[in-house]
């Protein structure tokens, strides 16, 4: 019995969402009293060493490249992974690349699949784990009929614990594939955009801001706090802002550190969306906004008015911290 | 080209969720069902690849008697056809392993289906059946276009957008950006009355194996009171959240 883990990582690095997972693997391990190895794809060399500081007894580093949009590949080189070390549960990152190998490998392994988790386990045979449902309107407890699972953790949902590992041994892979029926031809990349996924601060502004000319002071404020920017379902539907920053029901889930919310009433869709942030700000002109009952903080004012300022103060206060 | 689009059903957006007293099951009082908004936009898109290449669109849906209406509503819209599979919807593996099972009868030349659907947010039934029929799958497709017997589709990456190419058949789980909000199609009242002679077909289920199941349910714990903070005195909301929420 043995817990493994998909250490993702981006061209090379390891992003927060990749340690969040590790821990997660290396706590539940510890929870049910088994070992915790970590898997990796792609050419890392010593990098993939680093994930020793997650606390794994064992590092696999798969050498294959694998374009991200061969999740066959990468779901079929995992998967051969946990069979020859016996894995029983099998954890990745809900992410993007997480949403589209995690459900291949759970059949690859017979395994059952829970996406969206949000805590370890709480009962190991059988394994029951609480997760995200209904678009974040509320959580659920998931039981697994079978021994074998594969467990997708939902990001900003677990924290980062360091626990280094100095006996970790590393060893080398190379896995026989297929090529990939799905091929990239091209990427377009926007560069400087902090990705909402990753954000720990995210900007998001709705129809009180009256025009996509006026983003100029969202941005700014985003800067000035190395925020992503986001908007609500009206503002993305008309064309103000691209339909990658829709946060809510039907668009991102997100799970940020602040949030603000400017102009936006905080209908019961977008708020499914970004309940999950740890501190939210809402400024409206409405008092009666539904984002004030949703809110830490909250302004009652014209958007136009406040925003500025609130960049002044945070000049200011960036000035002296 | 045939087209199968799969169809999940799902409380309206603007539902308030609420469960059972003993919090083990999903209370259906008062809820509206509609079809997944992330489903739709893949009939829609169905819909428009039938106009241009010819063929047919068929759904198909896992669930009981009592989710006929949406059906009937992508009937509406402008599917050919539908088919309800008699089963509850338990979990993503025994879902995609029943469509699967349906979808085998005949040669699709592409399967569409949101990327999740908004109850459980599982988003696990594409990847699933892209496995059990061997098929090459993108997830979270923006945009997808046919030529002959190629897809050219789009996905959001990283910062930024990706596009991609596979041979038909394949699977592809899609969103806002397949056809945008605003092409989003509505029954008509010829649609309406044509849907009612539209071939509804009703499949037995292969009874396939549940992995696992829901145990209890349980809501977010409501906020604290919000503070409210003057106008003009934006300088104590920076001081609040520096020394208090500890964010910035």
């Amino acid at each position: 019995m043995s817990i493994l883990v998909y250490a993702e990582n981006f061209n090379g690095s390891f992003k927060k969402a990749t340690f969040e997972t590790l821990t997660y693997a290396k706590e539940t391990a510890s929870k049910l009293g088994v070992s915790c190895i970590a898997v990796t794809v792609g050419d890392l060399n010593e990098s993939a060493s680093s994930l020793s500081t997650y606390g794994v007894e064992k590092i696999i580093s798969i050498s294959n490249q694998f374009d991200s949009c061969d999740n066959l590949g990468i779901a079929t080189a995992l998967a051969k992974v946990a069979k020859s070390e016996g894995t029983t549960t099998f954890i990745l990152s809900n992410s993007n690349s997480g949403k589209s190998i995690g459900p291949r490998i759970a059949v690859k392994l017979g395994a059952s699949f829970i996406s969206n988790v949000v805590e370890v386990p709480s009962e190991s045979s059988p394994l029951k784990v609480k997760k995200k449902a209904f678009s974040g309107k509320a959580f659920e407890e998931v039981e697994s009929k079978i021994e074998n699972c594969v467990l997708a953790l939902s990001p900003n949902a677990f924290h980062v614990a360091e626990n280094p590992n100095a006996d970790c041994t590393l060893e080398n892979h190379t896995a026989n594939v297929e090529a990939s029926k799905v091929n990239s031809t091209k990427e377009e990349k926007v560069s400087g955009k902090i990705s909402l996924a990753e954000a720990e601060v995210v900007i998001s502004a709705g129809r009180g801001l009256k025009g996509p000319e006026n983003w100029t002071m969202v941005e700014e404020l985003a800067d000035l706090l190395n925020a992503g920017t986001a908007c609500s379902k009206p503002v993305s539907d008309i064309g103000w802002r691209p339909h990658g920053e829709h946060v809510g029901q039907t668009g991102k889930a997100i799970a940020p550190n602040l949030y603000f919310a400017i102009g936006i009433s905080g209908a019961i869709q977008h708020l499914a969306g970004i309940n999950s942030s740890k501190v939210i700000v809402a400024i409206n002109t409405d008092p009666e906004a539904p984002f004030f009952k949703a809110a830490d903080y909250g302004i009652v004012g014209d958007a136009f008015e406040v925003v500025p300022k609130l960049i002044e103060e945070i000049k200011k206060f960036k000035k002296n911290n | 080209m045939n087209i199968l689009v799969c169809i999940s059903n799902v409380p309206d957006t603007t539902s308030q969720i609420n469960f059972s007293a003993d919090g083990t099951s999903f209370d259906t009082n008062g809820i509206q069902f509609i079809i997944n908004p992330y489903d739709e936009f893949g009939l829609t898109k169905a819909i428009k690849l039938r106009e241009a290449h010819g063929g047919t669109v068929s759904v198909v849906h896992v669930g009981p008697i009592t989710s006929e209406p949406t059906l009937r509503k992508a009937l509406a819209i402008g599917a050919d056809k539908a088919i309800r599979i008699n089963a509850d919807a338990i979990d993503s593996y025994s879902v995609a392993k029943e469509l699967a099972s349906v979808a085998q009868k005949e040669n699709y030349d592409l399967i569409i289906m949101g990327r999740e659907s908004i109850d459980y947010n599982g988003g696990a039934v594409p990847g699933m059946m892209s496995e059990m029929m061997d098929l090459p799958f993108v997830n979270a497709c923006t945009g997808c276009d046919i030529d002959g017997s190629t897809a050219s589709m789009e996905r959001e990456i990283e910062g930024g957008k990706e596009f991609l190419q596979s041979t038909l058949p394949m699977i592809i789980a899609g969103q806002k950006g397949l056809v945008e909000e605003s092409e989003l199609l509505i029954p008509n009242m010829r649609g309406i009355m044509s849907a009612r002679s539209k071939p509804l077909t009703v499949e037995e289920p292969i009874q396939a194996e549940i992995k696992c199941a829901s145990v209890s349910f349980e809501k977010p714990a409501p906020k604290a009171d919000c503070k409210m903070v003057e106008v003009g005195n934006e300088s104590e909301l920076v001081n609040l959240l520096h020394t208090e929420a500890k964010v910035i």
